[in-house]
C-alpha cells in the first residue's frame, strides 16, 4: 500500500475520451480520517492519524497532511508518532465508518447493480448499462463524486478506464478528490511510465527481482519477452504481469463474490504465554467467526488457527471437519486442539487468529446425525444468542468465561 | 540352530507372523521375526510390536535347537518367492543361510537377546466356531470408527455372558450389534473387552484355518487383564485391549417402529450404487418409501441427479429418509441375507437394517445394523 501511494499525482481530468471506458474504480480519500473530520471540523487541514494510540496500535488511516510526513496506513503507531509528532491521534470508532460505508455503497447501487465492493471504502462499478440513463462514464463518475460529497461530506477519487486494473491505477493517480479518465487507446501511454510496483501482483519481493533485472517501469516490463518473465517470476505471475504491462485485464466486475473464508484475529496488547488466556481469546474469536458465518448464511468445513509468536514467526494449522459447521463451540474445540498440537505451549504469542474456510451455503448443507445426539444442542443455543444480540446489542449474551468483571481486584 | 521344512508350510507361517510386524518399528529389533527350534522338534515363529503378538508353531522332521532373529519383512518376501522344494535354514555365526533348491540367501541376524519376550496368553476362556466368529466380527467391525483421534470408537466391544457373546461397534453414525453362541470353559463365565477393531477383523479372518478359535480372556477382575488372546490351528495371537469405555448402546437401539420395508438385497445394493454415482462423499442418498415401492434419489439441482424406483414390500407410514450411501452400502454388505429389512420411526431417528424376514417377530435378530439418517435442510 505505502509504496504504491508514492506514485506521482497527475492533474485531474474528466474531459478525456471515455468511449468504451465503462469501468469505474471509486476510492474514498483517507476514509476513516475523512469521517472523523466530520465530527472534528476544526482539525481540517491539519495532520490527523486514526488508530489505536497504544504501543501495539497501527495506523488505520491518515489525512493527506499527515501523509506528507511519510505516515501511511498499516504503519506502527509508534513510528507514525515519531514521523509526525504534532498529529492529532483519534482512536477508531468502526460503527461510524460502516454507517458511512453503507451509505456510499447505496449511492453506487443507485447507479448500477454491477457493483463489486473490495473494501468498506472502495468498489468497482461497471456503468455500461447506465449510460443511456445517466450519461457518459466520466459524467457518471462526476455524479458519484458529487453525491458522496453532498450526502456524506467526504471526498473520493474515481478512476475511469476500460479495465478494472487500469481504473484502479487511475483512481490512485488522481488522489485525493480527483477524477481521471484513461482513454481506451491511451492505456499503454498511461501505464508505461509508471513504476513496476504500481502493478497488481508486484510486491516488495517481485519488485526487487524486477529492478535487479533493470526493469524499473511498466514500459520496461512490457518490452521483456514473456518467456523471460515466466522464467524469472514463475509461470503464473510471469504471464500475469506480461498481460498487465500491456493493460490486458479481462476480469469482469462481479457484483457478489462469495466469501471463501471468514476469520478474525487479535493482536494482544502485550505478548501472552498463558494457555488459559490464549484459549479464552480463541473462544472469543470463535464466537465472532461463528456469528459472522451464521449472519452470512454460511457453514464451513475447515477450521484454521494462526499463531504468531513474539519473534514474529507465524504458523497456521488447519483441520477439516467431517461436517460443515457454523457453531462457535465446534470451531472453538477444533481451534484449541490445533493450538495444543502446534507445540507452542508456553511460547509467548503476539497474535492469534481463527478462520473457517471451505464455505458453502447453510441452506444447502445437510447434516449427518449422530447416535444419541440431542434434538437441540449448541447450534440452537447459539442461534438464540444471535437473536438476543440483535435485539439487545452485542454484549447481551456471551460465554461466561468471556464476561469481564466490572471491577478488577476487589475482594468480596 | 538349523531346520528343514516344506516351502509352502514355511511361507504360510512366515506370512501370517509377518502381518503383525510394525511398518515403522519404534526400536529396530521389533522389525525382526524370532525363529526358535525347541528340543521337542517344534519351530516357533513370532512377531511383536508391543500391541499385538503373533506366534505360530510348526512340527519339524529335522531340527537342531536354537534361537535366531532376522528381518521379518525380508524373510516373508524370500519365502514367498522360493521354489516349491524343502527349505534348509542354518545359522552360521552372525549369519542365517536359507537354501531352497538352487537358491541360496544369506541374512544378517539381529541381537535376539534385545528382543522383548512375548506376553503370556491370558487363561483360556472357551471356544467358538472359526467361520461363524470371522463372519460375526466382520459384520460388526465395519461400523467401527477409523478415526484414531477417537480411540474409544475404533474398537469392537465384546460382551460375554455365559454362552452368549455380543459384539458391538459404532463410529457414532452407525452401530452394528451381533449376537452369537460359544462354548465357555466355565458355564457362568462373564467378561467385557474392547478390542482394536482392525486387529480383531484381521485376526478373525486369519484364524479360519482351524475349525475352532480358542478365546483367552480373563473374566472380570481376573489376572491377565488388558489383554485378549486367540488361538487356532497352531497359531496364537494376543492383542492389547482398549479402555472398556463404550456408549450405552442398548438404550439407543429402537424397538418400536412406524414403518418397515423389505427389499431384495442385491437389487437394492445395485440401485444404491447407481444413484450414488452422482453423490459426492458424505452427501446423502434419499429414499422415499410409499405404496409398494421405494424411490432412490441422489444429487442436487446444481449438480448431476439420479433417480431409480425399486419394488419394496412396504408397511407403515410413508417416509422420506436420507442416508450416507457408504454407510448404507456397508450395512447392506454386512447383513448376509437375500432380503434386506429397513425399519424406521421418523426421518431424523435411527433406522435399523437387518437381514431377511425374521422367523419370529418377537425375537430380536442376531445381527442389527443401526444407521443414523442425514438431516436434509428445510
Amino acid at each position: 500500500m505505502s509504496r504504491k501511494q508514492q506514485i506521482p499525482r497527475v492533474a485531474s481530468t474528466g474531459s478525456a475520451d471515455d468511449t468504451g471506458c465503462s469501468i469505474l474504480h471509486v476510492d474514498m480519500d483517507a476514509f476513516f480520517a475523512g469521517v472523523e473530520l466530520l465530527d472534528r471540523p476544526e482539525l481540517a487541514g491539519t495532520p490527523v492519524i486514526i488508530g489505536a494510540p497504544g504501543a501495539r496500535g497501527v495506523v488505520l488511516s491518515a489525512t493527506y497532511e499527515a501523509r506528507s510526513f511519510g505516515v501511511h496506513s498499516a504503519m506502527p503507531m509508534t513510528r507514525a508518532r515519531r514521523l509526525c509528532p504534532h498529529a492529532t491521534i483519534i482512536p477508531p470508532s468502526h460503527g461510524k465508518y460502516s454507517e458511512v460505508s453503507r451509505g456510499v455503497m447505496e449511492i453506487f447501487h443507485s447507479i448500477t447493480p454491477q457493483v463489486e465492493p473490495i473494501a468498506s471504502d472502495e468498489a468497482f462499478l461497471d456503468v455500461a448499462g447506465a449510460r443511456r440513463r445517466l450519461g457518459s462514464p466520466a459524467e457518471i463518475a462526476a455524479l458519484i463524486r458529487a453525491q458522496v460529497a453532498e450526502r456524506h461530506g467526504i471526498t473520493c477519487s474515481v478512476g475511469v478506464a476500460s479495465s478494472k486494473f487500469v481504473a484502479k491505477l487511475a483512481s490512485r493517480q488522481c488522489k485525493p478528490d480527483g477524477l481521471l479518465v484513461v482513454p481506451a487507446d491511451g492505456v499503454v501511454e498511461f501505464l508505461h511510465p509508471l513504476p513496476v510496483a504500481a502493478l497488481w501482483g508486484v510486491g516488495e519481493r517481485t519488485e526487487q527481482s524486477l529492478v535487479r533485472l533493470g526493469i524499473n517501469t511498466v514500459g520496461d516490463l512490457a518490452r521483456v519477452p514473456v518467456a523471460t518473465l515466466r522464467r524469472e517470476l514463475g509461470q503464473a505471475s510471469g504471464t500475469h504481469l506480461a498481460a498487465l504491462a500491456w493493460g490486458r485485464d479481462e476480469r469482469a466486475v462481479t457484483p457478489h463474490v462469495p466469501d471463501k473464508s471468514i476469520g478474525a484475529e487479535e493482536t494482544f496488547a502485550t505478548d501472552v504465554d498463558d494457555p488459559a488466556v490464549i484459549r479464552r481469546e480463541l473462544l472469543r474469536l470463535s464466537e465472532r467467526v461463528a456469528a459472522r458465518l451464521r449472519a452470512a448464511g454460511h457453514v464451513g468445513r475447515t477450521v484454521s488457527v494462526k499463531l504468531r509468536s513474539s519473534d514474529f514467526k507465524t504458523i497456521t494449522r488447519a483441520r477439516t471437519l467431517r461436517e460443515p459447521t457454523d457453531v462457535a463451540k465446534e470451531i472453538y474445540v477444533t481451534a484449541c486442539d490445533l493450538y495444543a498440537s502446534a507445540g507452542l505451549d508456553r511460547v509467548r504469542l503476539r497474535l492469534v487468529g481463527v478462520r473457517v474456510e471451505n464455505l458453502r451455503g447453510a441452506e444447502a448443507a445437510v447434516r449427518q446425525l449422530t447416535l444419541g445426539e440431542r434434538e437441540t444442542g449448541w447450534r440452537e443455543a447459539e442461534r438464540a444468542m444471535d437473536k438476543a444480540v440483535r435485539r439487545f446489542g452485542p454484549d447481551a449474551v456471551r460465554p461466561a468465561s468471556l464476561v469481564r468483571p466490572k471491577f478488577d481486584g476487589i475482594d468480596l | 540352530m538349523m531346520f528343514r521344512v516344506d516351502r509352502d508350510v514355511l511361507a504360510e507361517a512366515v506370512a501370517w507372523t509377518a502381518r503383525s510386524l510394525p511398518a515403522r518399528p519404534s526400536v529396530p529389533v521389533l522389525a525382526g521375526m524370532r525363529l526358535e527350534v525347541t528340543d521337542q522338534q517344534q519351530l516357533k515363529l513370532s512377531g511383536f510390536d508391543y500391541e499385538v503378538s503373533a506366534e505360530v508353531t510348526l512340527e519339524l522332521q529335522t531340527g537342531e535347537a536354537g534361537v535366531v532373529l532376522v528381518s521379518g519383512r525380508l524373510l516373508a518376501e524370500i519365502t514367498r518367492a522360493l521354489p516349491a522344494q524343502p527349505v534348509d535354514f542354518v545359522v552360521d555365526g552372525a549369519k542365517a543361510v536359507v537354501t531352497c533348491g538352487s537358491a541360496r540367501f544369506t541374512l544378517l541376524t539381529m541381537p535376539v537377546e534385545d528382543y522383548p519376550s512375548l506376553p503370556a496368553m491370558p487363561p483360556a476362556a472357551g471356544h467358538v466356531g472359526s467361520d461363524i466368529f470371522a463372519s460375526a466380527v466382520s459384520q460388526v467391525a465395519v461400523a467401527a470408527g477409523k478415526d484414531d483421534t477417537l480411540p474409544m470408537l475404533t474398537g469392537v466391544r465384546m460382551e460375554i455372558e455365559a454362552d452368549t457373546v455380543v459384539l458391538a461397534a459404532t463410529d457414532r453414525y452407525r452401530l452394528a450389534v451381533r449376537e452369537l453362541k460359544w462354548q465357555p470353559g466355565q458355564p457362568d463365565f462373564s467378561a467385557i473387552a474392547m478390542i482394536p477393531g482392525k486387529t480383531l477383523a484381521d485376526t478373525a479372518k486369519s484364524l479360519t484355518t482351524g475349525a475352532q478359535v480358542e478365546i483367552a480372556l480373563s473374566s472380570a477382575g481376573g489376572t491377565g487383564e488388558g489383554m485378549i488372546g486367540f488361538s487356532s490351528g497352531g497359531r496364537r495371537t494376543t492383542t492389547r485391549l482398549l479402555d472398556p469405555e463404550f456408549p450405552k448402546y442398548r438404550s439407543l437401539l429402537p424397538t418400536e417402529f412406524s414403518a418397515r420395508a423389505d427389499m431384495t438385497t442385491s437389487a437394492f445394493v445395485e440401485a444404491v450404487k447407481r444413484v450414488a454415482l452422482v453423490a459426492e462423499r458424505n452427501t446423502p442418498v434419499r429414499l422415499a418409501f410409499r405404496g409398494d415401492e421405494v424411490v432412490l434419489e441422489a444429487g442436487s439441482g446444481d449438480e448431476a441427479q439420479a433417480v431409480e424406483v425399486l419394488p419394496a414390500d412396504f408397511d407403515g407410514d410413508e417416509i422420506n429418509i436420507a442416508f450416507n450411501h457408504q454407510f448404507l452400502l456397508e450395512g447392506l454388505g454386512a447383513i448376509d441375507s437375500d432380503v434386506a429389512r429397513l425399519q424406521f420411526t421418523t426421518s431424523t431417528k435411527p433406522a435399523i437394517l437387518t437381514g431377511g424376514k425374521p422367523v419370529d417377530d418377537e425375537v430380536a435378530p442376531d445381527y442389527r445394523y443401526l444407521i443414523m439418517p442425514i438431516r436434509l435442510s428445510g
